[in-house]
C-alpha cells in the first residue's frame, strides 16, 4: 500500500505535512533536513524541486528556490541524494515541482527514479488536470506515484468533485486567494470555505496549505480537514540557521503543541 | 492549416499550464471572450476606439528610397503612428473592453520596456479603471521615461524584485497578483504568450494589422497578398498581427526577425527559435531558452521589447512546420538599420522594429518582390539607447 494511503488510514486528524526546498539552505542539507522533520514529528515530507520561475509560490519559497539553484541543485543531483534515503525515512515523501524541469529531465525517467528511490507522490502545480489525464495518468500509476491536485476558494463544486475523482492520496486545499507565504491569521471568509468543502463528503482527505504558519493556524485548519501543510514559515525559520536539527525541532514542536 | 485547436494548441505548442488557482480566471476568459468580442456592442465600441482613439487605419506607406536601396518594392505598415507609439495599444483597447464587459474593476499587466505598460495605463485612464503595472526592478531603472509616463497616466508601477528582476519576473508577479484577486481583476497580457486563450486572443486583436494590409495593398497594388511580410518577434504580437490573415496563404513568405544580441551563440542573445527548446513558460508549451535542467535563462537584446526567453506558441509552431523563416539580427546591425530608416525615410523606428528592417539584408528576394514590413513602433522611447550607441 502507498505510504500516503496508509498514513491517512491510521491517522485521521492533525496530519502535518512540511514543505522544504531540496538543497536548501545548503546543497547537502536535503537529507539531514528530512531526518529532522521526521524526528520532530511531522507526518509527511514535501520536497520542493527548485525552479527559476515558481509562479504559484511567494517570495519566501522563491528565494529558497533561487538559493537552492545557486547551490547547484538539480533533479539529477536530487535523485543522487535520495538514493537509499528509505533506510532512514519512513514517512511518506512527496515531490513538489513545476513541470518544466521535469519535462527536461524526461517524465518517464523521472517516474522511474521516483519509484526507484522510494517517492510516494507528486504535486505539480502547473500540470492541468486535463493534461494529466491525457498524458500522464497511466504513467504515474505504473510507477505507483500518487498525485494531489489543488483546489482554491474559487474552485467550483463541480471542479472540486473532479479533483476528488482524479486525485490520489489527498487533496491539496489552498487556503485563500493567494500564493504561498506565511500569513498571520485565518479570516472568517476562509473558515466559511473550509466548512463548505468539509461538508462535501469527499472521498479523499484534505490538507490545507498556504498561509499555515504556527500552532494556532495549524489547529484551526485541522478543525476543518485532516491536517495542514506548512512551507514558508519553516523556510523562514531555517534560512539562516546555525543548527538545523535544533531549529527544525523547535519549529515543529511549536506547531504541534496545542495553544 | 495554421489554426488554434479547442485546447489552445498550435500543433505541439500552446495549452494552459497553470496552477489550479488560476483555472477559474482563465476558464472565465476562455468561455466568454469569443462570444463577447463577436457581439455588436463590443464591435461598435472597439471599432470606434480603434478609429478615433488609436488612429486606425494606420497608413500603408510606400517607402520609395528604402525600396531603391534594397531593390524591391517595400511598403511600411505604420503601427508607429498608433497612439502611444506602437502596435501594443490595439491589444490593450481590445482587452479593456472585454474586461469591462466581464465586470472587472481592476487591471494588471506586466511590462518589459514599458511600451505595453504605457498602452495599458493609457486605456485604463480612458476607462477610469484602476491600473497596476508589474515591471522588473532592473527595467524600471533602464526605462525611466516610460515609468513616469505610466505614473502620469495614473497607474501604479510595482517593481518585480524576484529572480532576474526583468520581464519574465514581472510576468510571474502579475500572475501572482491575479491569483490573489481572481474575481475583480483582469490581467492584460501584452503579447501572444501565456495560457490559452491569451495567445489567440491577443493575436486576434492584433490581426487588424494584416486585415488592413490586405485592403490597402489591394487599393495600391491591385493585389491583397505581398510576396513577403517581415516583422520583429519578441513575444510575437506584432508579428502575429501582421501574419494573421496570411498564415494560410502559402505564397506569402513570413519572415520573423529575432534579436540575436551580441551574436546568436555569444551567450548574450534572445534568438529563441535557435536557442530555445520545447518547454513551459508562463503557462504555455513553447520554445524556451533554458538550461539543460529546465531553468529559464535570462536573454539579452539591446531592445528591451525583444528581451524575452520565449516566443508565443503560434510562432514556435510556424517555426516547427517551416511556415515562417526566422532570422537572428544582432544589436549592432539593428542599430544601423534604425539609422538607415531614419535617413532614407525620415522615420526613427523603435529598436525592436529596426530588427525587422535589417532582416532585409539577411534574406534573399527577387527585385520585383512586393514586401511589407510591419513598422511596429517609433523610436522616441529609444532615444537614450540611440544616443549611447552614438554611431550616427
Ligand atoms: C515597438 C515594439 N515592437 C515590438 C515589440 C515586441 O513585442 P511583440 O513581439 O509582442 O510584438 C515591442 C515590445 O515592447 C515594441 O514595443
Amino acid at each position: 500500500m502507498n505510504r500516503i494511503d496508509y498514513l491517512f488510514q491510521t491517522k485521521k486528524e492533525r496530519v502535518l505535512s512540511i514543505y522544504v526546498t531540496a538543497g536548501f539552505p545548503n546543497l547537502e542539507d536535503t537529507l539531514p533536513v528530512m531526518e529532522a522533520i521526521q524526528a520532530a514529528g511531522a507526518d509527511i515530507i514535501e520536497l520542493g524541486i527548485p525552479y527559476s520561475d515558481p509562479i504559484a509560490d511567494g517570495p519566501t519559497i522563491q528565494e529558497s528556490n533561487t538559493q537552492a539553484l545557486e547551490n547547484g541543485m538539480s533533479i539529477k543531483t536530487l535523485f543522487s541524494q535520495l538514493l537509499g534515503f528509505r533506510a532512514k525515512i519512513h514517512v511518506p515523501v512527496i515531490l513538489m515541482g513545476y513541470l518544466n524541469p521535469i519535462m527536461q529531465f524526461g517524465v518517464v525517467e523521472f517516474c522511474k527514479k521516483c519509484k526507484q528511490v522510494g517517492i510516494d507522490g507528486l504535486i505539480l502545480p502547473d500540470l492541468p488536470m486535463s493534461q494529466y489525464l491525457e498524458e500522464y495518468k497511466a504513467l504515474f500509476e505504473e510507477y505507483g506515484l500518487f498525485i494531489s491536485f489543488l483546489i482554491s476558494p474559487q474552485t467550483s463544486e463541480k471542479r472540486i468533485r473532479e479533483v476528488d475523482e482524479h486525485s490520489s492520496g489527498f487533496i491539496y486545499m489552498v487556503s485563500s486567494h493567494a500564493i504561498t507565504g506565511a500569513k498571520s491569521a485565518i479570516s472568517k471568509e476562509q473558515e466559511v470555505y473550509f466548512e463548505r468543502v468539509a461538508g462535501m463528503n469527499l472521498n479523499h482527505p484534505r490538507l490545507i496549505g498556504f498561509g499555515i504558519s504556527d500552532a494556532a493556524t495549524f489547529q484551526l485548519a485541522s478543525r476543518y480537514s485532516q491536517g495542514a501543510i506548512i512551507g514558508s514559515a519553516l523556510i523562514k525559520h531555517i534560512a539562516y540557521s546555525l543548527d538545523l536539527n535544533k531549529d527544525i525541532h523547535a519549529f515543529i514542536k511549536g506547531v504541534l503543541t496545542p495553544e | 492549416m495554421i489554426q488554434v485547436d479547442e485546447k489552445g494548441f498550435y500543433g505541439k505548442f500552446g495549452g494552459a499550464y497553470i496552477p489550479e488557482m488560476l483555472y477559474p480566471n482563465v476558464e472565465e476568459l476562455r468561455e466568454n471572450w469569443e462570444a463577447l468580442v463577436a457581439s455588436p456592442s463590443y464591435q461598435e465600441e472597439f471599432q470606434q476606439l480603434l478609429r478615433d482613439f488609436v488612429g486606425r487605419p494606420t497608413p500603408l506607406y510606400f517607402a520609395a528610397r528604402l525600396s531603391e536601396t534594397f531593390g524591391a518594392k517595400i511598403y511600411l505598415k505604420r503601427e508607429d503612428l498608433c497612439h502611444t507609439g506602437a502596435h501594443k495599444v490595439n491589444n490593450t483597447v481590445g482587452q479593456i473592453i472585454l474586461a469591462k464587459k466581464l465586470g472587472k474593476k481592476r487591471i494588471i499587466a506586466e511590462t518589459g520596456a514599458g511600451q505595453h505598460g504605457v498602452a495599458t495605463a493609457t486605456v485604463c485612464a480612458l476607462m477610469g479603471m484602476d491600473c497596476t503595472i508589474y515591471m522588473g526592478e532592473l527595467d524600471i531603472k533602464r526605462q525611466r521615461p516610460n515609468v513616469e509616463r505610466m505614473r502620469i497616466l495614473g497607474a501604479k508601477v510595482v517593481p518585480a524584485v524576484s529572480g532576474s528582476k526583468t520581464l519574465k519576473d514581472a510576468t510571474n508577479e502579475a500572475m501572482r497578483a491575479w491569483i490573489a484577486d481572481p474575481v475583480g481583476t483582469h490581467y492584460i497580457i501584452g503579447s501572444v504568450v501565456g495560457p490559452h486563450p491569451y495567445p489567440e486572443m491577443v493575436a486576434r486583436f492584433q490581426s487588424v494589422i494584416s486585415e488592413e494590409i490586405k485592403w490597402q495593398l489591394k487599393a495600391k497594388e491591385g493585389r491583397e497578398n505581398p510576396d513577403l511580410v517581415i516583422a520583429c518577434v519578441g513575444g510575437g504580437s506584432n508579428a502575429a498581427g501582421a501574419f494573421y490573415h496570411y498564415y494560410n496563404e502559402p505564397a506569402v513568405r513570413l519572415i520573423a526577425a529575432e534579436a540575436a544580441g551580441l551574436g546568436i551563440h555569444s551567450g548574450k542573445s534572445a534568438a529563441t527559435s535557435v536557442l530555445g527548446t520545447p518547454g513551459i513558460l508562463h503557462g504555455s508549451k513553447t520554445l524556451v531558452m533554458q538550461t539543460e535542467d529546465g531553468q529559464v535563462i535570462e536573454p539579452h537584446s539591446i531592445s528591451a521589447g525583444l528581451d524575452y526567453p520565449g516566443i508565443g506558441p503560434v510562432h514556435a509552431h510556424l517555426h516547427a512546420v517551416g511556415r515562417a523563416e526566422f532570422v537572428g539580427v544582432e544589436d549592432e546591425d539593428a542599430m544601423k538599420a534604425g539609422i538607415l530608416l531614419s535617413r532614407t525615410e525620415g522615420i526613427i523606428p523603435a529598436i525592436e522594429t529596426a530588427h525587422a528592417i535589417h532582416a532585409l539584408n539577411q534574406i534573399t528576394f527577387n527585385p520585383n518582390d512586393l514586401i511589407v514590413i510591419n513598422l511596429s513602433g517609433r523610436g522616441d522611447k529609444d532615444l537614450e539607447t540611440y544616443i549611447q550607441w552614438g554611431n550616427y
